[in-house]
């Protein structure tokens, strides 16, 4: 598996193969507080890369997720309906989101942990 | 951190859901030096608050604290407040975000002769809220502390000014320490506490925990457009006592019944209603919320929501705009939850 990359709406997406892994940051969920529900597409649904495909609701407000890469949703984490909390505590493990197969090329304007890191910390 | 009226406040200091409730099964201790402190003293400092604000505070006297409001000639509501009578003049103490215009707003009314002070930077104010904050506190002088009671103690070997109040909805005591002392008396609290599991608690579990007791916030459930009685706080309108701003316009409001008011809605888990969502019912706009978040506690998410008066009552199903969509919502009665507050009362509201 490929290193974890990250987005500039703080999304992390990990590949293998065609299947992608997507979750937010620790960054993200720190900013969040403490998550209190999620509203997640159903597995089949084929997303645009950019696309809103879900909301994540935390006490403090309502975000709206977007898709790091083009494909269709293979897998929804079920965990997340009975403890949303998972996406505070193990944000890049238990708290992953969905997996989505691959339709076309990986994005160009992902960063890597780094570059993360300077990206986010400034807006902390 | 987020800014808070100026101040640098933390949402949280581990997890909102954890300090919300560690402040309902044991105690949490808040930060609330943001709050603006004045002082007044001088002769005419009863009468001249007693012209500023709509309480009568003549009813309760020294060694007493009165929830209070300021309103404008209009009756509209310029803050909500505490007074604190202590033993050489008044404590104030205002929200945060209202403390320059609350400042000057009292200077421009204040008589020759008078005191007044803004203390808000010498004097810290910290907060212990929670079904055991009695027990939990490590003071002495302040046995049989009555709720609304206000008296010098000691807290952690501190001089302090100490008080049972609180916007919680529980029982507990807002200290005030001076500013160089506070930071000894917060770890010497938390220390003492943390093995039964008083945790520091911040923003969020102030907001919930408040929302929760249907305690109002100003800039959110109602500021100078709303009236007293359109905000549920009727009884802080005392129009039997002598004059003071605001007291024509509130006689008629009073007369006339309130065209809105404040009511408590309940939705499903992941329906939280925000700050301004529309409020229908049969297919009508009625209101919209004023205050909302996910109840950790209750587990379902809570609101308040100001709408035409009778327009809905308890028991009633209304809708509500979550998410661009109606979602549907339970009227309920005030407050959501009731904790520890009166139970621990000796006094009646004041």
């Amino acid at each position: 598996m490929a290193g974890r990359l990250y987005t500039k709406t703080h999304e992390w997406l990990s590949a293998d193969g065609k299947s992608v892994t997507v979750g937010i940051t620790d960054f993200a969920q720190a900013q969040l507080g403490d998550v209190v529900f999620l509203e997640l597409p159903n597995p089949g649904r084929k997303l645009e890369a950019g696309e809103s495909f879900g909301v994540v609701e935390s006490v403090k407000a309502a975000s709206d997720l977007y898709a790091p890469v083009a494909g269709r949703v293979t897998e929804v984490n079920d965990k997340l309906a009975a403890k949303p909390e998972l996406i505070n505590s193990d944000p890049y493990g238990d708290g992953w989101i969905l997996k989505l197969e691959l339709s076309g090329e990986m994005p160009k304007d992902t960063m890597d942990e780094a570059a993360y890191k300077a990206f986010a910390e400034p807006q902390a | 951190m987020v800014d808070f009226g100026g101040w640098e406040l933390p949402q949280q200091y581990t997890s909102i859901r954890d300090e919300h409730l560690a402040v309902r099964h044991v105690a949490g201790l808040f930060d609330i030096s943001h709050m603006g402190r004045f002082k007044v003293t001088g002769d005419g400092a009863l009468d001249f608050l007693q012209g500023l604000l709509t309480n009568d505070i003549s009813r309760i006297g020294p060694g007493r604290a009165q929830y209070n409001l300021m309103c404008n000639e209009q009756g509209g509501i310029i803050d909500d407040l505490v007074v604190y009578w202590g033993d050489d003049g008044f404590l104030v103490v205002v929200n945060a975000a209202n403390r320059e215009r609350d400042f000057e707003w009292m200077r421009g009314h204040a008589p020759a002769g008078l005191g007044l002070e803004d203390r808000t930077s010498e004097l810290a104010l910290i907060a212990l809220q929670g079904p055991r904050a009695e027990e939990l506190l490590p003071a002495t002088g302040l046995d049989d502390l009555p709720y609304f009671g206000f008296r010098p103690g000691r807290v952690a070997g501190t001089s302090a000014l100490v008080s049972r109040t609180g916007y919680t909805g529980e029982d507990g005591f807002e200290i005030f320490v001076e500013a160089g002392r506070v930071g000894q008396v917060w770890d010497s609290i938390l220390d003492g506490g943390r093995r039964d599991g008083v945790l520091p608690a911040g923003l969020g579990a102030r907001d919930a925990t408040r929302l929760e007791a249907a305690l109002r916030l100003y800039g959110s459930d109602m500021d100078e457009s709303v009236n007293p009685y359109e905000a549920g706080l009727g009884w802080t309108v005392r129009l039997d006592k002598d004059a003071f701003i605001g007291r024509e316009a509130l006689a008629r409001t009073k007369q006339e019944g309130p065209k809105r008011t404040l009511v408590g809605l309940k939705t499903a888990p992941g329906d939280i209603a925000r700050h301004r969502a529309a409020v229908s019912s049969q297919g009508r706009r009625i209101g919209a919320v004023t205050s909302g978040t996910h109840s950790f506690f209750l587990g379902y998410p809570i609101a308040l929501a100001m709408v035409e008066v009778a327009s809905l009552r308890v028991g009633d199903t209304a809708a509500v705009d979550v998410r661009g969509r109606e979602a549907s919502a339970e009227v309920v009665q005030l407050p959501f939850y009731r904790g520890s507050a009166r139970s621990a009362a000796t006094a009646a509201k004041t």
